[in-house]
């Protein structure tokens, strides 16, 4: 069953084309990533997909109906969570506090009832610590859960920053380059985390340059080159794809 | 409106719109090189003017205005090295919150040294009634004084800007900072000179308008406003296009008197700025893609 | 009653000790201004929230404060009897908004009731912040000071320029806020003790709303906002609505600090609406430490008592614009980030971080 569906997706900046007609699907479980060397135009596609740009053409369907041109939080509400490349923290918040903002789309108290510290907001207030608690613990970093979030290392930064994610209860996950940074100890750790987010039935894309961790958890990989499509199929046929190779490798 | 008064709302536009310009022109200077809104700019035209009335009690009013210029370069010299050098990685926030402290305390000096009353330098050549006729309008000299002096200067500046190497080198550290610093360039005596210069032209022109305007020690935050309204019309950044914007709110400025009371005529062009900077915030003439690259 | 909240405690213990302190040495005078500096920190509690939590600068904020504050005096002093037979003067008085009362020289008038005109100013400034947030907000740094600044010179031009609001004289005669029987919000000297007590009621229950709010949901979001609007937005968070959203949250409670400091008062002049008094605002919430409440209000108190005091005689927007200046360049995390004890509690506070994430302590 599809999920996320791209078609005939282009963005032109000036000049430049630097997503051009590419499409796929994604199916509801699945892990798939997108590769392709730099300037491939990965982050456009993926910064498209969020909200943070609108597409020049094309279309893209989530659950079939048409998401591009929404605002990133609109994206976020229909049930997309992301993380980013380079971990964007909420600075002057603890670890437990910024994955409590992840919790943001799925409750309701408003300004009124904060201030009035209603039972309605107290009842909410709780289970929103509770469920970030759990988040923490499943990330296994519970003990973190009071420092502020920016005086984590960079490996734990990243975990606040999945943990985050998951609290917004997402259908899909967006993941951008969540390997960048790690060694490989890490790299193989964060496979397994990812592996246990999709077990919890989690539909997961991601944009990674760690060729390992690509090929150890995809169920399938798009291939862009110059903001083209050129290739898209399971890990095992992309590793021998004579375009693939030729691209990585050069002539 | 009989086409004399037209003429004469044009004329009054123009002289106001001349000094509006200069105060841009000092925005734009040291926003270029540093990124920094100076909100004491206008403090610089005041100062300019009061400085110069004083010496004048003591010399010949070239002189008066000559040392009064200097001593204005020097204030601006120092706001530089005392205050802003002084910011570390300073957030935009804090450097507009510098700036707009050291405006409130250049005005309260003004006003314990001078006092709130209102003050003018004499008309440069005869008083307020000469006139020449300039066409069909009969215009005051010091209206001649305020425009050319405002027009000299604008072309000098454009061409220390384009011909001397001093003025690349501003221009360069305004491009790009950092690949300023690798060419060789001394960026901190950049923004100093920069602070220096906008002071500089910003005392002329409060120097030299001074007879037909008055000085007083608060006349700075008005005239802020308006040059900050300038330099925004024109395109932050862009000094062309301030001597466009200046001319075009002066004038605007001079009709609203016939249709806006004249109380409000500040409002004018503070609405003026609220509407360009909800509608159009990179300028009348620049382009939207060039203004999101740049800081705000 | 969480541990955050536990600092209301000695906070109320002090202002009644200072009442008490007063009464002892035959200074209750003091309590005049002690009651002003609580109505003008009701103030700035809201635009801390709105520049340290929320990362949004207003250099208008006397403005909304003016708004509250003109629209009461005028509506509750100016004679409405020439309109009477006016249906909306009639529905008015039919709702029971009107006041009939006597000018000094025994004439009739006919005038808004306090709690008619409060609620009608506050609303007032609370459009004014919608209408003016929705354009405003989106500009950034410069821009968005530059717009507030101007937004509040326009303010200040019009009450100086209207006879409604009595142009250079402001407006005087202002009657008292029935707030219950027998308590009014006034400047009479007989209730000095009770208003000292009322503004400093209001005072700390506004504090202790926006407490809950920074510590809840919507609060959450604000702060995330000023650590990472992208990833704020991400997490599905609405940044514009949320910054107009507390941007009118901060006009409501400078609207309603100049409705009581009006009526306590009696009046209110065009300078309460001058540039001076919003660049003063933002001063005192730098000195606090921006993101401080309890600093923003300990400031907001002390540095309002000693101005309204003339301990700055002459000098006064001067000692403003030096403590804006000093706070910036070497303590822009406020004046608290100075005391030798902030420092220890952090050290102690990393020092427990690291014993407990196991690292090696040096």
């Amino acid at each position: 069953m599809t999920l996320l569906a791209i078609e005939h997706l282009g963005k032109r900046f000036g000049g430049l084309q630097a997503v051009d007609d590419v499409g796929f699907t994604l199916a509801r479980g699945a892990i798939k990533a997108v590769i392709g060397p730099n300037g491939a135009g990965k982050t456009t596609l993926f910064n498209l997909i969020a909200g943070m740009l609108s597409p020049s053409s094309g279309a893209i369907l989530f659950q079939g109906q048409p998401i591009h041109g929404l605002q990133p939080c609109q994206v976020a509400r229909r049930g997309i969570a992301r993380t980013f490349q380079n971990i964007k923290m909420f600075h002057g918040m603890s670890a437990l506090e910024n994955v409590m903002v992840g919790r943001h789309v799925r409750t309701a108290v408003g300004f009124f009832g904060a201030m009035l510290r209603t039972p309605a907001c107290r009842r909410e207030e709780r289970a929103i610590r509770e469920r970030s608690l759990e988040l923490l613990d499943f990330m296994g970093i519970a003990d973190c859960a009071d420092t502020p979030a920016v005086n984590l290392d960079f490996g734990r930064q990243r975990a606040v920053e999945l943990a985050r994610a998951l609290a917004l209860e997402p259908t899909l996950l967006l993941l951008d380059e969540p390997a960048a940074g790690l060694n490989i100890y890490e790299t193989a750790e964060l496979g397994r985390l990812i592996g246990r987010i999709r077990d919890l039935g989690i539909t997961i894309l991601l944009v990674e340059h760690d060729m390992s961790l690509v090929m150890d958890i995809s169920d399938e990989i798009v291939v862009l080159s110059f903001g083209r499509k050129i290739a898209e199929d399971v890990p095992e046929v992309i590793q021998r794809h004579p375009e693939v190779v030729k691209v990585y490798l050069g002539e | 409106m009989t086409s004399e008064l037209f003429l004469q709302y044009l004329v009054a536009g123009i002289t106001y719109g001349s000094i509006y310009t200069v105060v841009a022109i000092g925005f734009n200077i040291i926003y270029n090189t540093t990124g920094i809104i100076n909100f004491s700019q206008g403090e610089f035209v005041m100062l300019g003017g009061m400085v110069a009335i004083t010496l004048h009690n003591f010399m010949a009013l070239p002189l008066a205005i000559l040392l009064a210029v200097l001593i204005t370069m020097a204030v601006g010299a120092a706001i530089e090295m005392l205050f802003i050098r002084r910011l570390r990685s300073p957030s935009v926030l804090r450097m507009i919150i510098v700036t707009i402290g050291v405006s409130i305390l250049i005005r309260e000096v003004a006003l314990h040294l001078w006092g709130s009353g209102v003050r003018s330098l004499p008309y440069f050549i005869g008083n307020e009634i000469t006139t020449i006729k300039l066409g069909p309008v009969f215009v005051s000299p010091q209206v001649l004084w305020v425009v050319g002096t405002c027009l000299v200067m604008v072309v000098l500046l454009l061409l220390f800007f384009q011909a001397t190497s001093l003025g690349r080198e501003m221009r360069a550290c305004a491009a790009n900072r950092v690949a300023a610093v690798l060419c060789g360039i001394e960026t901190r005596n950049m923004v100093t000179l920069s602070f220096v210069l906008s002071a500089g032209i910003g005392a002329l022109a409060g120097a030299v308008v001074s007879p037909i305007t008055y000085s007083q020690y608060d006349n700075g935050t008005g005239l802020a406003i308006k040059g900050f309204t300038v330099a925004i019309l024109g395109g932050l950044g862009n000094s062309l296009g301030a001597v466009a914007g200046g001319l075009l709110l002066g004038v605007v400025e001079a009709f609203s008197v016939s249709v806006v009371p004249l109380a409000f005529q500040d409002a004018v062009a503070i609405a003026v700025l609220l509407l360009i900077l909800f509608v159009r915030p990179h300028g009348l003439f620049g382009s939207g893609a060039t203004a999101a690259m740049k800081e705000f | 009653m969480s541990a955050k909240e536990f600092v209301f405690l000695p906070v109320m213990a002090a202002v009644v000790l200072v009442q008490l302190f007063t009464a002892a040495s035959d200074s209750a005078y003091y309590l005049t201004q002690l009651t002003m500096a609580a109505y003008y920190s009701l103030l700035i509690v809201g635009l801390c929230v709105l520049m340290g939590y929320a990362g949004q600068i207003s250099l208008g904020h006397a403005g909304f404060f003016a708004i509250g504050g003109y629209l009461s005096a005028g509506l509750t002093t100016r004679d409405l009897l020439p309109w009477a037979e006016s249906p909306v003067v009639r529905s008015l008085d039919a709702l029971g908004c009107l006041n009939h009362g006597q000018d000094l020289y025994g004439a009739q008038l006919l005038t808004v009731a306090p709690w008619a005109a409060a609620a009608a100013a506050v609303l007032a400034a609370a459009l004014v912040a919608l209408a003016l947030g929705v354009p405003v907000l989106k500009l950034k740094g410069h821009y968005l000071a530059m717009a507030t600044l101007g937004f509040g010179i326009i303010v200040y031009r019009l009450v100086l320029a209207s006879e409604y609001f009595g142009e250079a004289d402001g407006i005087s005669g202002v009657p008292g806020f029935p707030l219950l029987p027998g308590l009014t919000v006034s400047g009479d000297s007989a209730g000095r003790v009770a208003n000292y007590y009322v503004a400093w009621m209001v005072l700390l229950v506004a504090v202790l709303l926006l407490r809950h709010l920074i510590d809840s949901r919507p609060g959450r979001a604000l702060r995330a906002i000023h650590g990472s609007p992208e990833a704020a937005d991400a997490m599905g968070v609405d940044v514009a609505r949320y910054k107009l959203k507390v941007f009118v949250l901060s006009a409501v409670y400078a609207a309603l600090a100049g409705v009581l400091m009006t009526h306590y008062n009696g009046g209110i002049g065009p300078s309460e609406a001058g540039v001076m008094k919003s660049v003063r605002w933002v001063a005192i919430v730098a000195v606090g430490g921006m993101a401080h409440l309890w600093g923003a209000l300990t400031m907001g108190v002390l540095l309002n008592f000693l101005s309204l005091r003339g301990v700055f005689g002459s000098y006064d927007d001067a000692v403003f614009a030096l403590i804006l200046i000093a706070i910036m360049l070497y303590a822009p995390g406020g004046i608290f980030s100075l005391l030798p004890d902030g420092r220890w509690r952090e050290r102690l506070a990393s020092l427990a971080r690291r014993g407990k994430s196991g690292e090696a302590a040096p």
